[in-house]
């Protein structure tokens, strides 16, 4: 993370009205106001017009819900949910790869939706339902599209996987029967190296054809 | 004697037909543990301060408001003040705290001044007459061109032409054996004039690296009835894995040291990190389960790997992990080096050959780097080839993925194209006219109409410029290539326990090529089991030594030791059931989880039931492979594949996009192990072919130094959406078995830009010389086009 713009200071004059608002402030705003419950220690800072509550800088408790398990963790309010997942959760299915919301290796579901665990604050996760790549299977079973995968040889190196994995899941999940459009519009958000897209092609009609 | 020998077609099992990998399950449940996975106990994270700049001094660096931070573990300056780096996000100051967020703060909290240097990071053209005489090579020269495949005869001329600037010791000849340095290259540094005064002298950007002449190029050319013309090239691109490179590493004594490294070579690594740390390479344990791409760029531990073991020493030994930013993975940890050039090329009437000529230049970074191998494939009778080497500040190169051959691939079938193109040819006839030229013609004349079919070539050609309806224009193009892939030295341990458990191990890598799957092809093939029933463990210092993935090397290695282990512990299992059957061993054979007698098969004991003879101590066989052909007895792996290419593509004449719409490989590697995984390995450079024909360059901003594109977003990979129908044909039988097995990772990502560049001449009727083809260069080449 190369992140030149000026870091937010600690927020020593809670009320200071600010004239500009930086990426990282702008981040604990929008994200933080309506969503999270407030943690103790919160401070209220005029920003925009409007009282927001800030966390931190240093850690404060969050609680998540991971493949259907509750987490609890002291965290930074900067941590991504990706690093809140892998680092401090030990579930590393999903991978770091661009770090920007660029390549997709990172997908999971936020209440059953594809996102860039990258790009979103930890915080932000919270009363969520998030599920990673490692809850498809079902009792030792491949999920149907996990089993297209292997069948079609949709993986090499494997780091892209379970992102495209997970991408493809979620676009079953809302059609079933996927036109070579809704390809374009669910899947150009993830990126694979090696070249396994003609795998995942044939791994996304065989699941359609089975009823993932 | 044991009968080692690849068994033919009616003897095998599971070799030739189609496994799934092995590995897959684990990779698509978020199972399999990549080296960016690890996490230990107490673990530390490293960051690596890096030099803005392209060019500069370090003037000095302040790293005491870091230390007092609290969380911050150690600081290790990488270069002192007064280095000079040669290449922005060089590695300066590295710091391990014990979060990712606080190392950095603290990486930010290090003041490091710089005095700027001029910096050149363009690959342009050079100035007539630019290219200063090849002095004395120093040993970066030499690691430079070795890096990038440069052949052998030429390094050995040049040191022989120009001698060196250093006196090898016999510490750094014992390290290039190591290393694999050809026993050509070593012996003639040891013999070659040394120049030491050429070591400090400053040198120019631009080395003429190369001057070779063949037959009678003016007399040629004067004769040929056709000459072509043009300006070919491929930029700098980059490796661009998605996992990035990197460890962790832990002492876990003060004599100790394990690693976890993303590598292509887990039995290279120890001896790399040994001289730097001051360690026995014994003492070093390097383990990996899985690595997210390497492509060619991860063989060494690299500066980064050696200071984060440097960092964990300062921390009491604690694990400290490191794993490189996005933008340093793209800046500095990987790149193709570029090659251009102006070529001019003959044919008489009937298309036969004549003439060569060509003055091209590329930049690998601050070494140079060499010529390709050009002309590519054909060896033209009379040729004049120039090359200038561009040393500048874009950051090293590393091999990519069949290094120097997609260059040469590019400089070479463009200009035959478009010579065809002016003899009226269709460049099938042209192609098929000059095969005798090639080393492989027989394997390519088998290729050619396979691929033909495949594309509907036939029906689909049309000369230049004519099938073009409203703003579509549809062409198609070929190339060929051809590449070595001989098995690197491997040893493999087997044991066949008395359950009838059986294990491999083994101190390869499986980089996403299907290493694991052909192992355990190999060694089920031979005991009648199936793959899955194979335990194995690679990746680990602890197993026996095989080589690193890299020139396609590793089939032919792990497939031709396994076999002998294999063979050699069935045979011993056979001695021991024997007496069960009443028959003699020869008479057994292992077919379907049972071992039988041939000549009555319903005399059998199950597999479990013949463990069970075993006895108390199991079975237990060394198989090794010699990196040395004339060693292996038999030898079951053998070099030099062919493979022919053919894309067809429909080009926007208005915007200048260019979509592929359908690419067909036909590809050779010997003895095929596992189809599926063999056409997978084809599919995928196909696409990586596209990628880097329409899409990837590594752009430079000539003011800072610094790459532009060093993300996912603007270094642009194709896409699912930008992959069309892909036909992949694989040579097999009579003629290819019987070759042994041969690699099959690099060839067939060479022909892919060639083929691609020719069929976007074939449709807009001109050519785009140089890729990647991107919509301005096409429209800029379609208004030419319209002006002349």
């Amino acid at each position: 993370m190369h992140d030149d713009e000026s870091v937010l200071k600690t927020p020593e004059e809670p009320m200071e009205e600010r004239s500009g608002v930086s990426r990282r402030d702008f981040l604990k705003i929008s994200t933080i106001a309506a969503a999270v419950p407030v943690v103790s220690g919160t401070k209220m800072v005029l920003a925009a017009g409007e009282q927001v509550p800030v966390h931190g800088p240093g850690k404060v408790p969050m609680t998540f819900n991971v493949n259907g398990k509750t987490y609890k963790a002291s965290l930074e309010p900067r941590v991504t949910l990706l690093d809140a997942l892998r680092d401090s959760l030990d579930i590393t299915g999903a991978k770091r790869v661009c770090d920007k919301a660029e390549c997709g290796a990172c997908t999971v579901l936020l209440d059953d939706k594809p996102v860039y665990a990258c790009s979103m604050l930890a915080i932000e996760g919270q009363g969520k339902k998030i599920t990673t790549v490692e809850a498809l299977m079902e009792n030792g079973k491949l999920h149907p599209i996990q089993q297209a995968f292997v069948d079609n040889d949709a993986s090499q190196c494997g780091f892209c996987t379970p992102g495209f994995v997970v991408a493809c899941k979620a676009m079953l999940d809302k059609h079933p029967n996927p036109t070579p459009d809704d390809l374009l519009h669910e899947l150009s958000g993830n990126i694979c190296r090696c070249g396994t897209y003609a795998g995942i092609r044939g791994a996304i009609a065989q699941a359609a054809r089975k009823g993932a | 004697m044991p009968d080692y020998q690849w068994p033919d077609p009616a003897h095998r099992t599971l070799i030739g037909k189609r496994t799934s990998r092995v590995d897959s399950p684990d990779k698509v449940s978020g199972q399999a543990r990549y080296t960016y996975d690890i996490k230990r106990p107490g673990m530390l994270y490293g960051k690596m301060v890096r030099s803005p700049y392209a060019h500069c001094k370090v003037l000095s660096i302040d790293i005491s408001a870091a230390e007092k931070m609290p969380g911050v573990k150690a600081i290790e300056i990488v270069q002192k003040p007064g280095a000079t780096i040669p290449w922005a996000g060089d590695e300066v100051v590295a710091v391990a705290a014990i979060d990712e967020a606080t190392a950095e703060d603290a990486a930010r909290a290090i003041q490091v001044k710089y005095q700027k240097l001029p910096h050149l990071v363009s690959d342009a053209e050079p100035p007539a007459g630019a290219g200063e005489n090849q002095g004395p090579l120093s040993l970066d020269d030499l690691g430079d061109m070795l890096e990038n495949q440069v052949p052998e005869r030429q390094i050995v001329a040049l040191i022989q032409e120009y001698g060196i600037s250093f006196k090898p010791t016999e510490e750094d000849i014992k390290e290039a054996k190591d290393e694999g340095v050809p026993d050509s290259v070593i012996e003639a540094a040891r013999t070659a004039t040394v120049h030491p005064e050429a070591g400090t002298k400053t040198k120019s950007n631009y080395v003429k690296a190369s001057v070779q002449s063949q037959g009678d190029v003016e007399k040629a050319f004067a004769e040929a009835d056709a000459v072509a013309e043009g300006l070919y090239g491929a930029p700098v691109i980059v490796h661009c894995c998605m996992e990035a490179h990197g460890s962790t590493s832990e002492w876990t004594d003060p004599d100790h040291l394990f690693v976890h490294m993303s590598t292509q070579n887990v039995s290279g690594i120890a001896g790399q990190m040994a001289e730097p740390l001051k360690l026995p390479a014994a003492n070093i344990r390097v383990h990996q389960d899985h690595v997210g791409g390497g492509f060619g760029s991860k063989f060494s531990p690299d500066r980064w790997g050696i200071v984060t073991a440097q960092l964990s020493k300062k921390a009491d030994g604690k694990p400290v992990r490191m794993m490189l930013e996005r933008d340093s993975e793209l800046e500095v940890a990987g790149a193709r080096p570029s090659a251009y050039a102006r070529v001019k090329v003959g044919a008489k009437k009937d298309g036969t050959l004549v003439a060569w000529q060509s003055h091209s230049w590329g930049t690998g970074g601050p070494g140079g780097g060499g010529m390709p191998p050009i002309p590519y494939c054909f060896s033209i009778p009379n040729q004049h080839k120039e090359h200038t080497a561009i040393r500048n500040n874009i950051g090293p190169a590393r091999a990519w993925r069949a290094p120097n051959h997609p260059q040469a691939c590019v400089l070479t079938m463009s200009a035959l194209d478009d010579l065809a193109a002016k003899l009226n040819m269709d460049p099938y006839e042209f192609f098929l006219k000059n095969l005798e030229l090639t080393r492989l013609s027989k394997i390519y004349r088998d290729e050619f109409p396979l691929a033909a079919e495949m594309m509907g070539w036939k029906e689909k050609w049309h000369p230049r410029g004519q099938n073009i309806s409203g703003n579509v224009a549809r062409g198609v193009g070929l190339s060929l290539h051809t590449w070595g892939g001989r098995g690197h030295a491997s040893d493999c341990d087997l044991s066949i326990h008395p359950d009838g458990s059986v294990d491999i191990k083994m101190g390869t890598q499986d980089i996403g090529t299907g290493t694991r799957t052909c192992i355990a092809v190999v060694a089920a093939d031979a005991l009648g089991l199936q793959a899955t029933d194979i335990k194995l463990y690679i990746g680990d210092t602890l197993y026996p030594p095989s080589g690193g993935s890299g020139g396609s090397t590793t089939p032919g290695g792990v497939s031709s030791s396994t076999r002998r282990a294999v063979v050699d512990a069935r045979d011993a299992l056979f001695a021991r059931v024997a007496p069960a059957l009443s028959v003699q061993p020869d008479d057994l054979e292992a077919r379907d989880g049972s071992v039988r007698v041939k000549s009555d098969t319903n005399r059998s004991l199950s597999w479990k039931e013949a463990c069970s003879k075993i006895g108390a101590t199991s079975i237990t066989s060394h198989g090794h492979n010699d990196q040395a052909a004339a060693k292996n007895k038999p030898d079951l792996t053998n070099s030099g594949v062919g493979g022919v290419q053919m894309a067809e593509v429909a080009v926007d004449t208005e915007t200048g996009i260019v979509k592929v719409t359908k690419m067909v490989a036909v590809q050779d590697c010997g003895l095929v192990i596992d189809p599926k995984m063999a056409e997978s390995s084809v599919l995928g450079a196909l696409i990586m072919g596209i990628s880097y024909s329409l899409f990837e360059e590594k752009i430079m901003d000539p003011t800072t130094g610094r790459m532009l594109n060093a993300d996912m977003e603007f270094y642009r990979l194709a896409g699912l959406n930008d992959i069309p129908e892909l036909k992949v044909h694989m040579m097999t039988g009579p003629g290819y078995d019987e070759r042994g097995v041969i690699g099959l990772g690099e060839p067939p990502v060479i022909s892919s830009g060639a083929a691609i560049s020719n069929a976007v001449a074939n449709a807009i009727g001109v050519r785009v010389g140089v890729i990647p083809l991107t919509p301005a260069k096409v429209l800029a080449a379609l208004n030419q086009k319209a002006g002349a």
